[in-house]
């Protein structure tokens, strides 16, 4: 599974495509890991750009879940972006809608965390 | 195989409050103005296209009865929805009939077995209860339950004849002509599932069972458990949301899960069970909507029927 992983100033946007289900939830998991390590409150700032994702399980939402929980923890900023309108009624469903920060586009997501990384894509 | 719902709330009973049930009157009437309701006909055909505000799900705690034309009786669980099922019994036989009963237990928390102190069948000379489960303290939960000073009547002077079998996860066992497993589920304390067939047609209980999510080889377990089964009766407790964040660890499970394991075991029917007491039942009614959308939206293979239990429900497969 490759994220694709793009940055915008201090923030990096990680994308994931296709499907996210029992199988490829723990791949999911490990690809997202190093970002998530640097998600911290003096490193940079996560964007999981959610645009190109058609489905998503239980088990990798989940997966979103504790990462979720780590930046927390961590200190760093970690935001949902994107969501195709399949994913956001699977979200909405799963009530993951309260869990999570979710930006309606990674545009607006950038705009959310850091003017420098809005600039940044813009420019790109 | 016929399957009845006497016990479908999770935890403890409740009951309709004279608020809510006020608040149906006031939400029925209301929709009613200017509907001409002038014979009891119209009255009954509105009623029935008002979806669920003029029904309960109801508020016995667990208790399900498998039925399969013999003369002894299935039931999973004793909840307080056994009490209403002993009065169906009695309605139908009278006090004389000996009976028989085979009762599988899920796990001994005080809802699954709250029913039993009132349950008729047990005061009655001549009647055999058979309790099955896979505990260790299988008898001693059900002896305390009756002991000073919780209930005035110890177990001991119970006239029936009961008796406690254990069961042991994996072996097949044949019991009132029923094919029963059971199966370890993740709850406080253990719970099991079990999975019954008979003559083609499979139902499994499967309640106060937690899926962690984090192992998909016990995802595997339990689709195999499930396999093909006509009704997997599933403990859908709380949002997927919550059931991993917040009430990480309590012990149940949520919708989509079920959803997931039945699509993922080619199951035909799921019905939720086990509802949350904070929910009422126009929040019931809604998780049952959100359930049938996100089958819809996920479904890749044929339909999975997705129902909600409420006390009273019978289902034939």
């Amino acid at each position: 599974m490759n994220l694709s992983p793009r940055r915008f100033a201090d923030v990096v946007v990680v994308s994931p495509v296709g499907r996210i289900d029992q199988s490829s939830a723990d791949t999911f998991k490990d690809v997202l890991a190093p970002h998530l390590a640097r998600c911290t409150a003096g490193e940079d700032r996560l964007i999981v750009d959610l645009s190109g994702l058609e489905y998503i399980s239980s088990a990798g939402l989940r997966v979103l879940m504790l990462a979720a929980k780590q930046s927390k923890a961590q200190g760093g900023t970690l935001l949902l972006a994107g969501l195709q309108p399949l994913v956001q009624e699977i979200f909405e469903i799963s009530r993951f809608t309260m869990v999570f920060g979710i930006a309606p586009t990674l545009r607006d997501a950038l705009a959310k965390v850091s003017a420098s990384a809005l600039s940044a894509f813009e420019k790109a | 195989m016929r399957v009845r719902f006497w016990g479908t709330r999770g935890s403890i009973p409740v009951a309709l409050t004279s608020a809510a049930v006020k608040q149906k009157l006031v939400s029925m009437l209301t929709k009613a103005i200017g509907t001409p309701l002038d014979t009891v006909a119209r009255i009954e055909a509105f009623v029935e296209q008002e979806g669920s505000t003029p029904y309960t799900f109801g508020g016995n705690s667990s208790c399900v009865q498998i039925d399969v034309g013999g003369s002894d009786y299935v039931l999973c669980d004793l909840g307080s929805g056994v009490r209403t099922f002993a009065n169906h019994v009695l309605a139908t036989h009278g006090p004389r009939k000996a009976n028989t009963f085979h009762i599988f237990m899920s796990h001994l928390h005080w809802d699954h077995i709250m029913g039993f102190p009132f349950f008729v069948p047990a005061y009655i000379p001549g009647n055999t209860i058979l309790i099955y489960g896979c505990h260790d303290v299988l008898e001693e939960a059900f002896r305390r339950q009756h002991a000073s000073p919780s209930f005035p009547v110890d177990f001991s002077q119970l006239p029936a004849r009961i008796d406690f079998v254990r069961l042991d996860t994996g072996t097949p066992y044949d019991i009132a002509g029923l094919e029963v497993r059971a199966m370890l589920q993740r709850h406080g304390g253990d719970s099991y599932g079990y999975r019954f067939e008979h003559e083609g047609k499979i139902t499994v209980y499967s309640t106060d069972s937690e899926h962690k999510l984090e192992d998909p080889t016990v995802t595997d377990e339990f689709v195999r458990f499930f396999r093909d089964a006509d009704l997997v009766i599933f403990d859908a407790m709380y949002s997927l949301a919550d059931a991993i964040t917040v009430k990480e660890d309590w012990g149940h499970s949520s919708n989509v899960v079920g959803v997931e394991l039945c699509q993922m075991a080619h199951v035909k029917r799921l019905c939720l069970f086990h509802h949350d007491p904070f929910s009422d039942d126009e929040q019931i009614a809604g998780m049952l909507r959100d359930t049938r959308r996100f089958e819809e939206i996920t479904r890749s293979g044929a339909p999975l029927e997705v129902s909600a239990s409420y006390d009273g429900l019978d289902i034939v497969l």
